[in-house]
């Protein structure tokens, strides 16, 4: 078992042709993704990577069935084409692509959700079911099935606890990146109650920043929901307050989202927070034997 | 992207948002010529910095007659002006705001952000104007009224009210000018893909008039490609020499105090790269995230830009590789202490793909300063020793 994706999913490509988008699509259908075609406007009746190219989203989901889109368009394009997506019947976007408007992903995530379909990003790695699919720019071959789910809002983080989650003889489930924007779609809430349900996940790695305070909420939510042990760690503890480091969202705004106030908020709710991303495979070890 | 209040005005002024009138100058000659035209009798010279709190730092002041003006613009102009938002070393007053002064008889807050929460602009008011905000939140938060608007249903009616009652305002008139002012300062703030606009204070006149006294606005930087206007009243002079000079290498820097440089791929791996250097007992000397796709020229222009830093006494260079091959990147940071004098001790953790090839090409190239890390941890911690030997 899984969360969201696995074997079975069919995933379209939107920017399919494009260079990012052409380089990950073949990486994923590698990996074993059922990447079932690609839209490019102008660009349909065409065989790109030996699957299907459609002019527009409509035309690929119903031609192919695909229930995922991976987007891949340039910034600018971000929010019309996740309306596009979600328009076309699409019950789950991911958004690799960073540098999207903020304003532009409030109104597309407002669509998105009176559609009903989920949104992942903008700005993220992408999901990846280990050894099933993989759906985004991650590195494939350090996701080794096992018994740890995993949401992050940070790349590299995810793949640094994997990385630990492996070394430490476990491996993981599906591994969810989120983004590191000012405005993004599944968040810690959304999926911590997926993984809690999942029969295969035994342990959850939560991995957050400063900025924002949807780590605060994540620790009302492990509190009342879920019963699977937690270990978070959250970059930025000695990041100066104003400044944006890196990811947009990553701002400490006067005294709110901070790393402290977080990591005391899921501490409260139980969680084995830890003080270095080092640590996570230790503690992971820890709390599953 | 920030930008300074005499900007900020002339953004009002195209929405019809009142504000008092002024004019920006760059020298005291020019300050009083200004005065002039305003016409007086009083004026306010207002140092044009991009930080709040200038008030409190001696940066404005009123002048009653044109040689107050000429004495203040002597002053300000040319001043180091330290507030509780700029650092200890403060900012470099290089440009003056000459503006009527106003008949104020109450001082309001409003000011519209992203809520983060909600996902939707909103507007807050206050009827603390004046005064720094986080403190009035802090102290008294019942005083801050908060309205958000649905971006998809945009300001309506019902979002007006609930500004003037909040506020107390009674007066008919009153209540309308302030709703209209909202609005299109509501308007203001989504056409031009703002991140953030504060007034404070918002002036009511003796005559029931609304007016902007104040104006600070910063903008989403992933929009200013559709924004050439805004875009192009960006002063760098206000910004950071070194974070400049990073981005222009699609480098993400943040200059901290400690003594370990730090570069990483990946701005959560390099925050959590200066924790951990923290967690083992040493202080990172920066934020710095290479981005995704590291290579011989970007990590080169990192080595420099870490190594202007004088209080730099080890280099952390801590990359995952993902789909970046890491024997590529030991092959870039060779190149890289080639091109660059590297002179402290340079501890490398690769891990991800390829990552004992790399491991072997760096012990292989004989770098004199040239630290194998194994992992996130060991790295740091022969990082912090190296720091303390040196």
């Amino acid at each position: 078992m899984s969360i969201l994706v696995n074997k079975d999913t069919k995933v379209i490509v939107q920017g399919f042709t494009g260079k990012e988008g052409s380089f990950h699509a073949e990486q994923c259908i590698d990996y074993g993704t059922q990447i079932v075609g690609g839209v490019t406007p102008n660009k349909g009746g065409q065989v790109h990577l030996g699957k299907p190219v459609f002019n527009t989203v409509s035309d690929a989901v119903k031609t192919t069935g695909a229930t995922v889109s991976m987007i891949f368009v340039p910034p600018a394009f971000v929010g019309d084409a996740v309306m596009e997506a979600a328009e076309a019947g699409i019950e789950l976007a991911v958004i690799i692509t960073e540098g999207a408007p903020v304003k532009d992903m409030q109104m597309a995530k407002a669509y998105a959700t009176k559609h009903g379909m989920k949104t992942l990003g903008p700005n993220c790695p992408g999901i990846i079911t280990a050894e099933e699919c993989k759906i985004g720019i991650m590195p494939g071959m350090i996701f080794k099935k096992g018994n740890v789910g995993l949401i992050s809002k940070s790349g590299t983080l995810t793949y640094e606890g994997t990385n630990q989650v492996v070394q430490a003889g476990y491996g993981i489930t599906t591994a969810v990146g989120i983004g590191g924007d000012p405005i993004i779609g599944l968040s810690y809430n959304q999926l911590l109650p997926m993984f809690e349900a999942d029969p295969d996940t035994e342990c959850i790695v939560m991995i957050g920043e400063i900025g924002g305070d949807l780590e605060i909420q994540a620790a009302k939510l492990i509190k009342e929901q879920v019963t699977k042990p937690v270990v978070a760690f959250i970059a930025g503890q000695t990041a100066p307050k104003g400044k944006t480091m890196g990811h947009a969202g990553a701002i400490v705004s006067g005294s709110a989202g901070t790393a402290a106030e977080k990591m005391a908020a899921l501490e409260a709710a139980g969680v084995k927070v830890v003080v270095s991303p080092a640590e996570i495979g230790k503690a992971v070890k820890e709390v599953l034997s | 992207m920030n930008i300074h209040e005499y900007q900020a005005k002339q953004i009002f002024a195209k929405y019809n948002i009142p504000t008092p009138k002024g004019i920006m100058v760059e020298s005291v000659n020019a300050a009083v010529t200004a005065a002039e035209e305003l016409g007086g009798p009083i004026w306010v010279v207002k140092a044009q910095i991009h930080a709040g709190g200038r008030g409190l730092g001696g940066g404005v002041k009123l002048a009653k007659s044109l040689d107050e003006v000429e004495e203040l613009a002597n002053e300000i102009l040319g001043m180091t002006l330290v507030t509780h938002q700029t650092t200890a070393e403060g900012k470099l007053v290089q440009k003056l705001y000459i503006e009527d002064g106003a008949d104020i008889k109450d001082e309001l807050y409003l000011s519209v952000v992203l809520d983060r929460k909600s996902e939707m602009p909103l507007i807050m008011a206050s009827t603390e104007g004046g005064m720094d905000i986080e403190t009035v939140a802090e102290n008294t938060p019942e005083k801050i009224i908060t309205v958000p608007v649905d971006p998809t249903i945009g300001f309506q009616g019902f979002h007006g009210r609930e500004l003037v009652f909040g506020l107390g305002i009674t007066d008919k008139i009153e209540q309308k000018n302030m709703i209209k002012f909202a609005e299109k300062l509501y308007r203001l703030y989504m056409e031009n893909d703002a991140e953030m606009i504060e007034i404070n204070p918002l002036v009511k006149t003796g005559k029931g008039v609304f007016l902007a006294l104040d104006g600070k606005m910063g903008f989403d930087n992933s929009a200013l490609g559709r924004q050439p206007e805004i875009a192009a009243m960006r002063d760098y002079t206000e910004e950071d020499a070194d974070e400049v000079e990073a981005a222009k290498y699609g480098l993400s820097y943040v200059a901290l105090d400690g003594e370990i440089g730090c570069m990483v791929n990946g701005a959560g791996l390099a925050m959590g790269t200066m924790d951990t250097i923290n967690y083992m007992g040493g202080t990172p000397a920066n934020f710095l995230d290479v981005g995704g796709s590291a290579n011989a020229e970007t990590v080169a222009k990192g080595f420099e830009i870490i190594l202007k830093n004088p209080n730099v006494k080890a280099i952390f260079v801590n990359i995952f590789g993902g789909i970046v091959r890491c024997d590529r990147i030991a092959n870039g940071i060779i190149e890289a202490t080639k091109i660059t004098d590297v002179n402290v001790p340079v501890i490398v953790r690769l891990d991800g793909t390829n990552a004992p090839e790399a491991s072997e090409i760096l012990k292989n190239a004989n770098i004199a300063n040239l630290i194998v890390g194994d992992d996130l941890g060991d790295g740091a911690a022969k990082a912090v020793a190296a720091a303390k030997g040196a």
